[in-house]
């Protein structure tokens, strides 16, 4: 890593702070908050699925873990709400590790290991809305008690602060991954298995590292949902809304990049935005878009445009 | 567990019957499946469409979703066509990860439009037999279910038919076993793809309307049947149509006993564990070819 590279992290982490700073409307700061939460699940969507090629439909698994435990930590067992935090990802990272040892050494790929990531969500799903521990269907409340040593900031700044800070890190964490060995030997896998193997690649244990660390940082967004809107239910943290949304933003920003679920959530999120503010308030007008865009995306790949533009120039 | 007899009796047979038709769902997905080596993650939203079109006949047009089956399987087979000609085809560009994102895509654009035009609400028919019994020995069981069961029956065999002795079931046939030779033989591969397709969704319209009586509809009622025929078609082998009713039949049973036993909301973790258990164990499920 050369510090070429860290300029436009910097400079990300750089314009959050100062948005953090200059947006006083509530309106634009709980977009961006939404938007960088989104953004910090959609990197570890991309570490498995970017850099190792293995498209999980089942982050929710990790993103409603890390949520329910930094909410249940709290509030069933007393313990401090940046322990709880953390507790939470460390759990999302576990629960990875174990579906992951589950699937992988099975030798799950493709459509194969997308299904049966999207049953372990909806386990997860059926199972939180039932269980007592979790509130149930009623859902859970983090007690309102605003207090920077409780995770709860007064204004929602410097909640954008943090969760910016946090997307800054996940970004230098990523940058950090492409450049290591390990990260050399997930792309190594995604672009030809059977090759990375005979190279003396240990596929499992390479897919194993991938899938904890993305469903950590997921884990993280989970977390940080939980402490800003203070309130999970089943539906919400083990939907499958997020794992759609974790997924789509690095497809539409660039899969297996360090920007690209930034960039591909902000996108989205742009466009839900000018959507709403066009089509009204029709529920689901949003997500018609996002379904636009991932099937365009798909059939006109980015990386193509150029390429594509030229072409009709002619 | 101190139930009686009868009612295990009565829960396993409403099981199979509801089964059928889970089975039907999931006959749509295992034909595309083995035709064209696909998962189709849009067959959810397909069936909820199926159900609004079946709910708008009869609330509209004061049709019976019996008697909307067959014009309903028509309308559907044109729209998988269409789908799978325009959309899926191109977009996807023959490569695996795509179709997956793609018929994601779909899925999501279908549902959403359902919750746009609908609105969340869930919807039910209220026709005057949804409640009629038929008593079969010490056991009763729902009319409804009993004619989902017939409809599954009648379209096994009406497939086994086109499959077995039409050109168009020989040319998908064909296909499926070897795309590059029957393209070579002058089979053309996108319209074999996009029938089989049509008849994928034409399954979901019968099975939309059958189910119709019964159950309500809701924008994401498709995913429910959804994930059940996901089950089905990987406990009965992908692309295996036997093993699409075998296994429909075997998930409707443990479905209605779990759910007797462990209560509604934990009754479908049964099936969703089955699920995973054969991803696990044996993904080519119990009557699929090895890999």
């Amino acid at each position: 890593m050369t510090p070429r590279d860290l300029v436009p992290i910097i400079a990300f982490g750089v314009v959050v702070v100062a948005a953090a700073l200059l947006v006083t409307s509530n309106v634009a700061l709980n977009f961006l908050v939404f938007t960088m939460i989104i953004a910090l699940a959609a990197q570890g969507w991309n570490l498995l699925g970017g850099y190792g090629g293995q498209f999980s439909f089942g982050h929710a698994a990790f993103f409603g873990t890390g949520a329910y435990l930094t909410a249940i930590l709290q509030l069933r067992f007393g313990m401090g709400a940046y322990p709880a935090f953390a507790a939470g990802i460390a759990g999302a990272a576990l629960v990875g590790l174990a579906i992951g040892a589950l699937a992988f050494r099975s030798g799950l790929k493709g459509s194969y290991f997308a299904l049966v990531t999207l049953a372990f969500a909806e386990v997860f799903r059926v199972l939180a809305n039932a269980a007592e521990i979790t509130g149930g269907a009623a859902g859970i409340l983090i007690r309102l008690e605003v207090n920077p040593a409780n995770f709860q900031f007064a204004d929602r700044g410097t909640f954008l602060m943090v969760a910016g800070s946090l997307v800054t890190l996940a970004l230098l964490a990523t940058l950090a991954l492409e450049r290591s060995r390990l990260g050399a030997q997930l792309v190594a896998v995604r672009e030809n298995e059977a090759a990375a193997q005979a190279l003396g690649v240990d596929v499992l244990a390479v897919k194993l590292r991938a899938i904890t660390l993305s469903a950590g940082m997921t884990g993280a967004a989970g977390g940080l949902y939980a402490q800003y809107f203070l309130y999970l239910d089943a539906n919400i943290a083990y939907g499958t809304w997020i794992s759609v949304e974790a997924l789509l933003a690095p497809i539409v920003g660039g899969a297996g990049t360090v920007f690209g679920p930034v960039l591909g959530a902000v996108i989205l999120h742009g466009l839900a935005e000018a959507t709403k503010s066009v089509a009204g308030r029709i529920p689901g007008i949003d997500l018609v878009v996002f379904g636009i865009v991932l099937i365009l995306v798909v059939r006109f790949p980015p990386r193509d445009i150029p390429g594509l533009l030229r072409r009709w120039r002619r | 567990m101190g139930l009686p007899p009868e009612i295990i009796l009565e829960a396993v047979l409403n099981g199979l019957l509801t089964g059928a038709v889970y089975g039907l769902v999931a006959l749509g997905l295992t034909l595309v499946y083995g035709v064209l080596h696909i998962i189709n993650f849009a067959h959810g939203a397909l069936l909820t469409m199926a159900m609004y079109a079946a709910y708008v006949a009869w609330a509209s047009l004061g049709v019976d979703p019996y008697v909307a089956a067959l014009p309903l399987a028509a309308l559907f087979f044109g729209i998988g066509y269409l789908v799978q000609r325009l959309v899926i085809g191109p977009a996807s560009r023959g490569k695996d990860e795509n179709i997956l994102l793609v018929t994601l895509g779909l899925s999501i654009i279908i549902e959403n439009l359902m919750l746009a035009v609908f609105r969340s609400d869930t919807r039910s028919i209220d026709v005057p037999y949804a409640m009629d019994v038929i008593e079969a020995g010490p056991t009763l069981l729902s009319y409804p279910r009993v004619i989902g069961f017939v409809a599954t029956i009648a379209v096994g065999v009406a497939l086994y038919v086109l499959m077995r002795f039409t050109m168009t079931g020989k040319a998908i046939r064909a296909v499926a076993k070897e795309r590059t030779g029957a393209a070579l033989v002058g089979i053309d591969v996108a319209h074999v793809y996009a029938v089989t397709f049509g008849i994928g969704t034409a399954c979901l319209a019968i099975a939309a309307a059958m189910l119709l009586p019964s159950f309500y509809v809701s924008p994401r009622v498709g995913n429910a049947f959804v994930l059940v025929a996901f089950t089905i078609v990987v406990l009965g082998g992908m692309g295996s149509v036997v093993g699409a009713l075998v296994g429909g039949l075997v998930i409707g049973v443990v479905e209605s006993l779990s759910g007797l036993f462990l209560g509604e909301s934990l009754g479908q973790i049964g099936i969703f564990l089955i699920f995973i258990l054969v991803l696990l164990v044996r993904p080519t499920g119990l009557f699929g070819a090895r890999a």
